[in-house]
């Protein structure tokens, strides 16, 4: 197998956590298998990012031209596809992010090589490649091969691996002339639009309690909002209940929402899905109340109640004064 | 507009004991209870909204077998007006790229027919909550040669282009413009999803369903099932657990005193 690439993910002049969670990754790949690690960014201005990601790499490719300065899946894919056919590394990983949901599996299908997507594992067997990823909502796990290729492809799940803070491997930073010849006007990027801040800033407070999908009904959340309250928290919840209107975007705890760090996160009724863990294994203390004891909520959360949300909350309420 | 839906009859598993097979390439489906893909029900009120206001019409697809009827019946109730099963033994054990094959062949099959059914707009959801690959919408774009947009949060509609938002990360959105026709994975929350009504159950009830198999779409036996996919399952397995909650025990009045006094150790009260 060839060397490892991995796509630099990079955003309103930050370079994403992702980037450095593959880097690592395809570094002890690359250690595996005796080949060379090559980050590839695009982008427009990008010099800095250039020289940090040679600190993680043994060789980054840099394609700079003002039409990659905001992520366009369509440019992204041209540049990649002229890349991977130039350089035929053994391996591409891509963040499993909305640039890269957006990205890999066209680019794949545009090559005709294979791709796993949301891998939370990867190693090598006999030279070959292997994903682990997961299923049904994180309670199964799948082991998947690739069929036999050239250059396999795969998107990695945002904060699945460590950073690793070794040795700065100082790559060399080699420029690409850019193979975009004309503008793509079937596809363009307008603008971006932050989220709005709303009146209660979750992020701050010292305790949240967040419910998920197990609360049934948009009556029951004053039952949470009772709790919260006697714990001088906030209330927030997981998707399930904000796509359902029943509580503002800004109350939102996940990856596509808010990331919190209280001293207590109090999870009720939330089955844990990875997307949502993202945004509050950082906390302090996570108790979980769910009565289903498979709910991989209980993997995070340091105590946990199996039970009916509907019989614990008002008794920890009446128990707190509420 | 003529839209076009790919759907997927899944089995609702939040709450459900999950049983991997003996041959530990899936899971027992007994005892679970199979629905519309949450995230497709939402590209399906997506595709009724446009409808409602510049016409045309809603075609839904899904490779499944005969009980997935029960999702598509639910589409027609709702007001789409036509539903296709791609159906075929060979189709099983299709990756997310052969099942995009299937769908893909499945529409320039409809495209073909001497009443043609086209689109200006394809949608899918982001992903399905059985297998979570995400896959099938973007790499059917990619096949059937239109623009896409993953992620999808929001859309507005104007002269052959959309407007669309797409989901980033922390909250963000990203906003852009795409030319018709395209493909669009739609993002939970996007809409209202709307029940269907008694009227519109009864109504599907006499509607025609369509399967079509391997020999109506022209595909080689090849391309599809595990033959023509990419990647293969090769075993399922219960993660390992490397951390788990201390588990609370007791009444509820017991298990909340239990936690009031870990709220005080931990210096949160």
């Amino acid at each position: 197998m060839g060397e490892i690439f991995v796509l630099a993910e990079h955003r309103q002049g930050v370079l994403r956590d992702v980037t450095f969670e593959m880097l690592g990754k395809g570094q002890e790949l690359a250690a595996a298998m005796g080949a060379p690690l090559t980050a590839m960014l695009l982008g427009h201005n990008v010099e800095g990012f250039a020289t940090e990601l040679a600190k993680h790499a043994n060789q980054v490719l840099v394609v700079e031209d003002e039409r990659l300065e905001h992520f366009n899946s369509e440019s992204y894919q041209q540049v990649l596809a002229h890349l991977i056919a130039e350089h035929k590394p053994g391996l591409v990983l891509i963040g499993h992010s909305a640039y890269g949901m957006d990205l890999a599996p066209s680019l794949a299908t545009q090559l005709d090589l294979p791709l796993v997507t949301d891998c939370v594992g990867l190693e090598l067997e006999g030279g070959q490649p292997f994903a682990v990823r997961e299923m049904y909502g994180g309670k199964v796990s799948a082991r998947v091969a690739f069929r036999q290729a050239d250059t396999y492809v795969a998107t990695v799940r945002q904060a699945a691996f460590p950073v690793e803070e070794g040795a700065p491997l100082g790559g060399e930073v080699v420029a690409v002339d850019s193979p975009l010849t004309e503008e793509i006007t079937y596809r363009k990027f307008l603008e971006y639009v932050e989220a709005a801040v709303g009146e209660v800033d979750i992020t701050q407070a010292d305790v949240v309690v967040a419910v998920g999908r197990g609360i049934k009904e948009a009556d029951n959340l004053a039952l949470v909002e009772k709790l919260a309250k006697a714990l001088g928290g906030v209330l927030a919840g997981s998707r399930p209940v904000v796509d359902a209107g029943w509580l503002p975007p800004e109350r939102q705890v996940g990856q596509s929402g808010k990331t919190v760090k209280p001293k207590l996160y109090l999870a009720v009724g939330i089955s844990g899905a990875s997307q949502h863990v993202a945004g509050m294994k950082a906390s302090s203390t996570i108790v979980a109340i769910n009565k289903d004891p498979d709910a991989p909520i209980f993997k995070v959360a340091h105590y946990g109640i199996v039970d009916d949300l509907f019989k614990v909350v008002p008794a920890l309420t009446a128990q707190l004064g509420g | 507009m003529d839209i076009v839906v790919c759907v997927k009859h899944v089995p609702d598993t939040t709450e459900a004991e999950i049983a991997i097979r003996d041959d530990e390439r899936g899971i027992e489906k007994r005892g679970l209870v199979f629905d519309i893909n949450e995230a497709d029900n939402y590209a399906v009120e997506e595709a009724l909204l446009l409808k409602e206001r510049f016409g045309g019409s809603i075609t839904v697809l899904t490779v499944g077998p005969p009980e997935a009827d029960e999702t598509l019946r639910m589409c027609l109730a709702k007001g789409v007006d036509k539903a296709v099963r791609l159906t075929d033994g060979r189709f099983e054990g299709s990756d997310s790229y052969a099942t995009a094959r299937i769908l893909a062949e499945a529409i320039r099959e409809l495209g073909r027919r001497p009443s043609p059914i086209g689109y200006d707009l394809v949608l899918t959801g982001i992903q399905a909550d059985d297998d979570g690959c995400g896959q099938v919408g973007v790499t059917l774009a990619e096949m059937l040669g239109i623009p896409h947009a993953a992620l999808v949060i929001s859309t507005e509609t104007e002269d052959g282009k959309m407007k669309v938002h797409r989901e980033l990360e922390g909250g963000l959105h990203e906003v852009l413009e795409i030319e018709l026709p395209a493909l669009l994975t739609i993002q939970t929350g996007i809409n209202e999803p709307r029940y269907a009504s008694i009227f519109g159950i009864r109504q599907a009830m006499k509607k025609q369903i369509e399967a079509l198999d391997l020999g109506a779409l022209g595909l080689a036996e090849e391309a599809v099932g595990e033959a023509g996919s990419k990647t293969s399952l090769v075993r399922l397995f219960i993660p390992e657990v490397t951390a788990q909650a201390t588990i609370l025990q007791g009444s509820p009045e017991e298990v909340s005193s239990e936690l009031l006094t870990i709220f005080k150790n931990e210096g949160v009260i």
